[in-house]
Parts: structure tokens; sequence; C-alpha cells
């Protein structure tokens, strides 16, 4: 009974990193560029979340859409202002660029909402309440937060492989020149994948702060760095890879802490990660590329 | 020509009773199950001019790439001076006597062109790290020699007054002949220059073989070459030979790959005939 | 014509003269107590953010990686060099010398560990490795308290870090790392960040640069972190985040990558902001502003000595985009050379006059 509970929690968590690897995974796949900042996006999602629930006062759907629509945004802007014009610059710069978004976000949510968190209000989202199936009890919050996600995943996998402009993000993943030269705007295609993934961010972000009601302005930090491991261990650029990264990095953790090693989950997550590297840089599902001499 | 003397006829007849520098046998190698090179045999002379030429995509480059151990080779062997390269890396195979260029120039930009230079020299000099932050003698001993080394090696191509200036900053000309004198500087037994003509016009072009002859004769190395440029090719190689989809189809004399039917073909398809040459 | 060139004993000889000044001048100050406490402070913390920012350096701006994880060499030094301190075991003046040798070759070890992924991993995937690994750190200092106080913290370390010995070990560590890369060794590092496959092929053990490369900058990270420890006289883990990493990283870029001039000066500058504004806002020239205006100028400067962190991205991000090079871009300072300009321009200036004479 006890490991139930525990793989339903293994199940929330990695939904979550799943949704968030995700973000990560596409826009690595398409310039090459850790987005640092997506972490913070998503922290961001838990602010709107939170203030369209209670100081708004909005239906739970009402606010879904608004962070949902908000984190898009957000990403977007992002792009457009400091990503764009770095396009042709080396990849150094625009990693640098974008930690120094992160920290710009992470700082301004300090100044505007102050560093102490807030508890959300999580029955005004999604309410208490569970379902008892074959003797176990299932919470409405982990049995939304595993559907919603799925449901997320299955939406992006139908977008990228069956729509036109999915063909299109994965023609310019593959060659970015190649692909601008069938015709294909590659800015329009960059900014979607980039509102794409901050879309499932924003999923992220309502169903985080539902399953761990505590939000700071350093919220994102810790959880994007472990999606972002998440998706380096299940092959970057590799939707699929994304999935299965972000599942088993939250098993990994669950399984840590169902040892009673809990001051060490963070530690564990990183020795996945270096062995990882150290044997297989492409991670599970991902290629392998050379550099043409 | 027989396939399993990969010797005749083109070492040259003063290196015919030596060594060769420089021998593949049954060099190849695979992508993915595709096979680039397969079956390259070759051996060069310690002073031999050597060309290698090939329509596009034909893995002359691929060639350059196992043989300085950017890539490692499926099957086959290649040795120099002798020795065994099996186990080499691209760095063991440079100190073993290999030195090279690239097709689309990799100099150290942000540096000076002496600066480049001294990082080809960097295995001539012996002092260690704490002598050079002590700066013990021999610290200044050994970067004085170098520095004189590097003005001599650029002054090959009149590059001294440069010598301060960025790599990076260099015209287009001027960068392939930096990247020859930083892979003389490593004082190789063979060098290997990929298409150092390109993008040069016919006087730098001229300018160009003259210094690739005076080269091999003041240091009396081989040098080994890709080029598209058959006026070069024709006059300064002593042996060519002539690669298509990754195998060898014929070696010989100038002369010889110039009249050989197989050659025109892969050149010019049927029925024509080697234009320039 | 042949260039003036000032000889290398008389630069050295120069170069030796001024830091010795700087040194007395810095004595004084400290030692007479004309400066308040928190610009004392803050002198020894711009110290040690030199350190950090020019070993850093070495592995961002010369050999051309992205390592954030900086601080976790930090505080590997911090807490050998604290442990040993609190040992007592040496007398005093051994023990300063000792316990920094110590806490930066411990560091260094951590530094050739971390270096090993760094020969198959390169730009994001190094980052990212280095960044876990600082956390690691972290969480391992966290979870041993009997060695490192854990959470609680680390008490009653001896206070060594006076201004003498933090300016010397700044001393050390840039004419160090300067020696270093004007040398066989540095140019060789230089050349993997310019083109790691040409430098291969050029006969540089690209293996052993990295793994150099990484030793270097992590013993000197790790003398920091043993005098951010003499400073304080307690540690705690939380000190030794992200965040820190960021910081160091932050001082490099805007100084300009691969610049030694460029992290010594935007170390002081980064290092001293907060102060330096608060000072201004109660400098009494402002209250001389005319009316409402007085008010605005103080607020502005407080809320940047507070809000710094803003600031900083905000100018990282324009750094980027505007001019990547960062502030001094690849420029260094040398004393031998701004005299030497000097001395050209007079001579010309000469040979002019004389060639006149002559027509």
């Amino acid at each position: 009974m006890l490991y139930v509970s525990q793989l339903i929690n293994a199940l929330q968590l990695g939904s979550i990193y799943a949704l968030v690897a995700l973000g990560y995974s596409m826009v690595y796949g398409i310039i090459k560029l850790l987005n640092f900042a997506h972490g913070d996006v998503i922290m961001v999602g838990g602010y709107i979340a939170l203030f369209s629930l209670t100081a708004l006062a909005f239906p739970p759907v009402i606010a879904a859409l608004i962070t949902v629509a908000g984190c898009t945004l957000l990403a977007v802007i992002i792009e457009k202002l400091a990503y764009t014009p770095l396009r042709f610059a080396p990849r150094l710069s625009l990693l640098i660029t974008a930690i120094g978004i992160s920290i710009l976000l992470q700082n301004l949510a300090q100044l505007i909402f102050t560093a102490n968190p807030r508890s959300f209000p999580t029955q005004m989202l999604i309410p208490a309440g569970s379902i008892t199936l074959g003797g176990i009890q299932l919470g409405f919050v982990p049995l939304i937060t595993i559907f919603a996600s799925l449901l997320s995943m299955a939406i992006l996998t139908f977008l990228v492989q069956k729509t036109k402009l999915g063909k299109a993000m994965r023609a310019v993943s593959e060659d970015m020149g190649a692909a601008q030269l069938m015709g294909i705007n590659v800015n329009t295609i960059i900014t979607f994948t980039f509102a794409l993934g901050a879309a499932l961010a924003g999923v992220g972000a309502l169903l985080y702060a539902a399953g761990y009601p505590r939000i700071e302005p350093t919220l994102g930090m810790m959880l994007g760095i472990k999606a972002f491991v998440a998706a380096v261990l299940g092959g970057i650029g590799s939707i699929p890879g994304a999935m299965v990264g972000g599942y088993l990095i939250a098993l990994l953790e669950v399984l840590v802490i169902s040892m009673g090693l809990s001051q060490w989950t963070d530690g564990a997550v990183f020795l996945i990660l270096i062995l990882v590297l150290m044997v297989r840089p492409t991670g599970i599902m991902g290629r392998i590329q050379m550099e043409k001499v | 020509m027989g396939k399993h003397d990969p010797r005749t006829p083109l070492i040259p007849e003063r290196d015919q009773d030596k060594r060769p520098v420089m021998e593949c046998v049954g060099l190849g190698i695979d992508f993915g199950g595709l096979t680039a090179v397969d079956d390259f045999n070759i051996a060069i002379g310690p002073t031999e001019i050597c060309g290698l030429i090939g329509p596009n995509g034909a893995g002359k480059t691929t060639i350059f790439n196992l043989l300085t151990k950017v890539y490692q080779p499926t099957r086959g062997s290649m040795y120099l001076e002798g020795i065994d390269t099996r186990h080499m890396n691209t760095m063991q195979a440079n100190k073993a006597g290999l030195a090279r260029t690239f097709q689309n120039i990799r100099l150290f930009r942000e540096l000076t062109v002496l600066d480049n230079v001294l990082v080809g020299l960097h295995n001539e000099m012996s002092y260690n790290l704490g002598k050079a932050i002590l700066r013990l003698p021999a610290y200044w001993r050994s970067e004085r020699i170098a520095k004189e080394r590097a003005m001599e090696l650029l002054s090959i191509f009149h590059m001294q007054d440069m010598a301060y200036h960025k790599a990076g900053s260099l015209p287009y000309g001027s960068q392939r002949r930096l990247e020859i004198v930083r892979a003389l500087a490593t004082n190789p037994a063979v060098l290997l220059l990929d298409e150092p003509a390109a993008g040069m016009n016919p006087a730098e072009t001229e300018g160009l073989m003259e210094n690739i002859k005076k080269i091999q004769e003041t240091f009396q190395i081989a040098v080994f070459l890709i080029e598209h440029d058959m006026h070069l090719v024709m006059n300064i190689c002593e042996g060519v030979a002539v690669l298509n989809y990754g195998r060898l189809i014929a070696k010989g004399t100038p002369a010889q790959i110039q009249n050989n039917p197989k050659v025109i073909e892969a050149y010019l398809g049927t029925g024509g005939g080697v234009a320039d040459a | 014509m042949k260039q003036f060139h000032i000889p290398m004993p008389v630069r050295y000889g120069m170069n030796t003269i001024l830091i010795i000044a700087l040194l007395l001048v810095g004595h004084l100050l400290m030692e007479s107590g004309v400066l308040p406490r928190a610009h004392a402070n803050n002198v020894i913390q711009v110290g040690f953010f030199i350190i950090l920012a020019v070993s850093l350096n070495l592995t961002a701006g010369y050999l051309g990686q992205l390592p954030l994880g900086h601080a976790g060499f930090m505080a590997v030094g911090a807490y050998v060099g604290a442990i040993f301190w609190r040992s007592g075991l040496l007398p005093d003046g051994a023990s300063i010398v000792v316990g920094l040798l110590f806490a930066g070759l411990v560091a260094a070890l951590f530094g050739v560990m971390i270096g090993i992924p760094a020969l198959r991993l390169r730009g994001d995937y190094l980052a990212i490795i280095t960044l876990g690994f600082g956390e690691m750190i972290r969480v391992l200092i966290n979870n041993i308290p009997t060695v490192t106080g854990g959470a609680q913290g680390l008490l009653g370390i001896p206070r060594h870090s006076s201004f003498l010995v933090v300016y010397i070990c700044v001393v050390i560590t840039c004419v160090a790392v300067h020696m270093l890369m004007k040398s066989r060794h540095g140019r060789a590092i230089l050349s993997i960040r310019e083109n790691e496959i040409a430098a291969e092929s050029c006969g540089i053990n690209t293996t052993y640069y990295k793994v150099m490369a990484f030793a270097f900058s992590a013993f000197f990270a790790g003398v920091a972190g043993a005098l951010f420890a003499g400073n304080l006289g307690i540690l705690v883990p939380g000190e030794f985040g992200f965040m820190t990493s960021i910081n160091i990283l932050m001082i490099v870029v805007l100084g300009g990558m691969g610049s030694m001039a460029g992290a010594v000066i935007a170390a002081a500058i980064l290092t001293s902001l907060p102060l330096v504004m608060q000072g201004l806002a109660h400098f009494h020239v402002i209250s001389y502003l005319p009316g409402a205006s007085e008010h605005i100028v103080r607020y502005i400067l407080q809320w940047i000595a507070q809000h710094r962190m803003i600031i900083y991205a905000l100018l990282l991000i324009i750094a980027m985009i505007a001019k990547p090079t960062g502030l001094l871009g690849n420029y260094d300072f040398s004393l031998s050379r701004i005299l030497e300009k000097l001395i050209r321009r007079r001579n010309v200036g000469k040979a002019e006059k004389g060639g006149a004479d002559h027509g």
C-alpha cells in the first residue's frame, strides 16, 4: 500500500518535471539554447495563478487559462527582446543572456512580491477530495496532475507530429538553413516553439502550485534545474525523451526520500546527471552529433 | 599498377631506396553503415610532393581526418616512418610527424599571428609550469629561441610584419599561408595541405606553388595535398592519387593521370577530356 | 624604425614598486582606523572577489568554458581552511600559509575531478555539470555535520584574513595567472578556446591543459574560500549556493572574458557598489539639490544599493546584446605599455621637430 502511494507521488512529481523538461528540450532542439529562464517563467506563472485566484477571484478554469496565456506571453517577450538579437552570436553569449534573464525575473519578483513565500490556495483550483479505487485512496490533486500532464503531452505530440507547424518545427531543428531555403519562416517557428514550451510551463506552474503550495521568487530555480536534468537524461531535443526523463528523475527522488535520505535528493539527481553525461552524453533517446572538420 | 603494391610508381626516384615516410594499407572508414573511404593504399616518399584529387564528396578530407586521427579508421593501418599509428590520437599523430591545414581555415583567430605560430612551436619548447610562473632562465631562453624561429618561419611567406596582428583580421590568402606556417612550426615529417589554393587568385596561387616547393626543399619533408586547382597539382606534384566514391581509382605521375580514361570519366562523365591540365 | 621598449627587468621593477606602494597605502589606511569598519570590510571582500574572478576567468575567459559551480570550489577551500585553522596544529604565522595552501590544494583536487567530465563535454553540458557539482558540494557540506557543522554552521574560525594576507594572496593570484597565460602553457589553453581541433593537430595535449586550467582555477577559488572563512569567522553552507557562482560569473562577464584587468576592476566595482551608493546617498552635497530632486536622487541611490542584482542582470543582458566582449574585451592593463606609448609619442614629437630643422 505504501509503495502504491509512493508511486503516485512519483507520477505526480514526474508529470510536472516532464512538462517543464519538454520546454527545455524543444527550445534546445531548435536553437541549441539552455533556456535558463524557463524555470523562472514557471515561478511567474505561480504568482499569476495565485493572484488570479485570490485577489481577482476568477473561477479556476479562467485562472488556469490566464496563467497559461501569461507564461506564453512572457516567454515570447523574452524571446523577442533578448534572444532574437543574439541569433547569430556565440552560444555562450546566448546562455549568459538566459542566465541574466533568470536573475532579472527572480529579483523583480523579489522586489514586487518580497522574498517571503506565500501559500497557494490549492482548493480554489482543484477541490479537495479523493476517490478510492481497489482499496487505494487517490487524491484529486495527484490524479488531475497526472491526467492533465498526459493530456498536454498528447496534444503536444499531435501538434508536432501531425500538423504543418509541427513539421516545420522539426525541419528547423534538423537544419535551420535548409528549412529557411524551403520557405519556412524560421523566426515564426522559433517563437512558436518558445510559446509552446511556455504554455506547457504554464500548465506545469498550475500543477506544481497545486501540489506543492508554496510560491516564492526562487521557486523556479531548482524546479527548472531538475527538469533540465530530466531533459538531458532523456536526451535533449527529444520529446519522448523529456517525458521519460521527467518520470525517471521523479522516481529517483521519491526512492531516495523513501529510503529516509531526503537530505540527499538534490545530490542524487546531480549524481545521476553526471553519470549519464559521462557514460552517454546524448541521454537515453538523444542522437549523436559530430562536429564537421 | 598492382593493388597491393602501393608504392610504384608514385615515389620519386630519389626516395625509391628509402623507407616511405607515410604508408597506408587498406585504410577505410564507415559512418553508420555507409562506407566513406575504402581500401586506401598509398606510400609517400620522405621528400615527395604528392597530390590527392577527386570530385567533390569523393572522401579526400575524410582521408586527411583519418591520417590525423580526427577519425579512427574502421579498418586498415597507417604507418608514420614505420611506426603503427593505431593507438594514436590527433595530438600524438602530430608529435609523430604529421601536421595539417584545414579546408575551412581553423586559425586561433583572436590570437596574434606570432602566437599562432608559437602554439605550433609548443612542443619545441620544454620549460615546465613552475619555470614559467617563476620566470626562470629556462623560460626566457626557450621563449627567445621560439620567437626567433617563429619569425624565421613567417619570413617564408614574408609575413614578419604581420606578427602582431590578430590572425582573424588577416586577408583570406594570408590566413591560408599562416596555417601552413603554423603547421610547419610543429616540425613535421609530412605536411598535409587541404586545398591550400582555395580562394586564391592566379598570382597568389603561383606564389603558393613556389613556396610549397621551397618548403619541400628547405625542410626536406614530404607534402601531401588536396587540391582542385589542376594547374597547381600537375605542376608541383610528383605523384598524384585520384579518389572517387571513397576509392582510389588511379595513381601515377601527373602525365599518367592526365591520360587515364578512368580519371577522365570520374571528372567529366563518359566521353570527355581533362580540361586545363 | 625600431620601436622603443622598456626592458624586462625594468618592467618587473616598476610593477614591483607599484605593488609595494599599494600595499603600504592600503596597510596604512586599514590599520590606522581612518576607514570606517564597513569600508575596511568591503576592501577585504573586494580582495577575495578579485581572486575568485581572476581564477574563474582562467576557465571562463581563457579556456572558453562556462563553469557555473565556482562557489563549490570556494566552499571546499573555505571548509578545509577553516577546519585546519580551528585545529590549531601550527603556530599562527605558519598556520595561515599552510592552511591557505591546503585549502587550495584540496579544491584543486576537486577541480581535477570536475575537469575530467569537461574532457568529454563542452558548452552548456559542461555548464550544467559544473552547476550540479557545485550543488552536490553544498548538499555534502549540509549532510556531514560532524565535520562541517552542517546547516548550523562552523563557528569560531580564527580571523586570519587581515588586509596583508588578503593583499598578498590577490597579488600572488594575479601574478601567477598572468605568468601562466604569457607562457607556452597559457597559449595552449587559449588555443583550445580558439579552436580545439586545430590545437590538437598542433600537438597540444588538450586533455592535460583542460584539466590543468580547471585545477588552477579551483586552487585559487579554494584560497579565496579560506580567506572568506578567515574573514567572517563563521561558515554556513548557504553562502556557497548557485547564486554565488553566478555572482562571480557576472563579474567576469561584465569585466570582459579573458581580461584580467577587467576582472579586477569589475570585482572592485560590483562588490563596492552598494556601499558606494549608500555613501553617495548620505553625501552632504546632495542636500544642496533643489527641492524634491534631493529626495529622488537619494531614493534612486538607495534603491540601486538595495536592488543591485536587478541592475547587474540588466547590465549582463545589455552587455551580451550590445558588446559581447564585456567591459574591457580582452584588453589587459600594462603599466609599461602606457609608459612606452607616452615615451614614443614624445620621441615622435622630437623627431618631427628635428625633421623640420633639417628641411
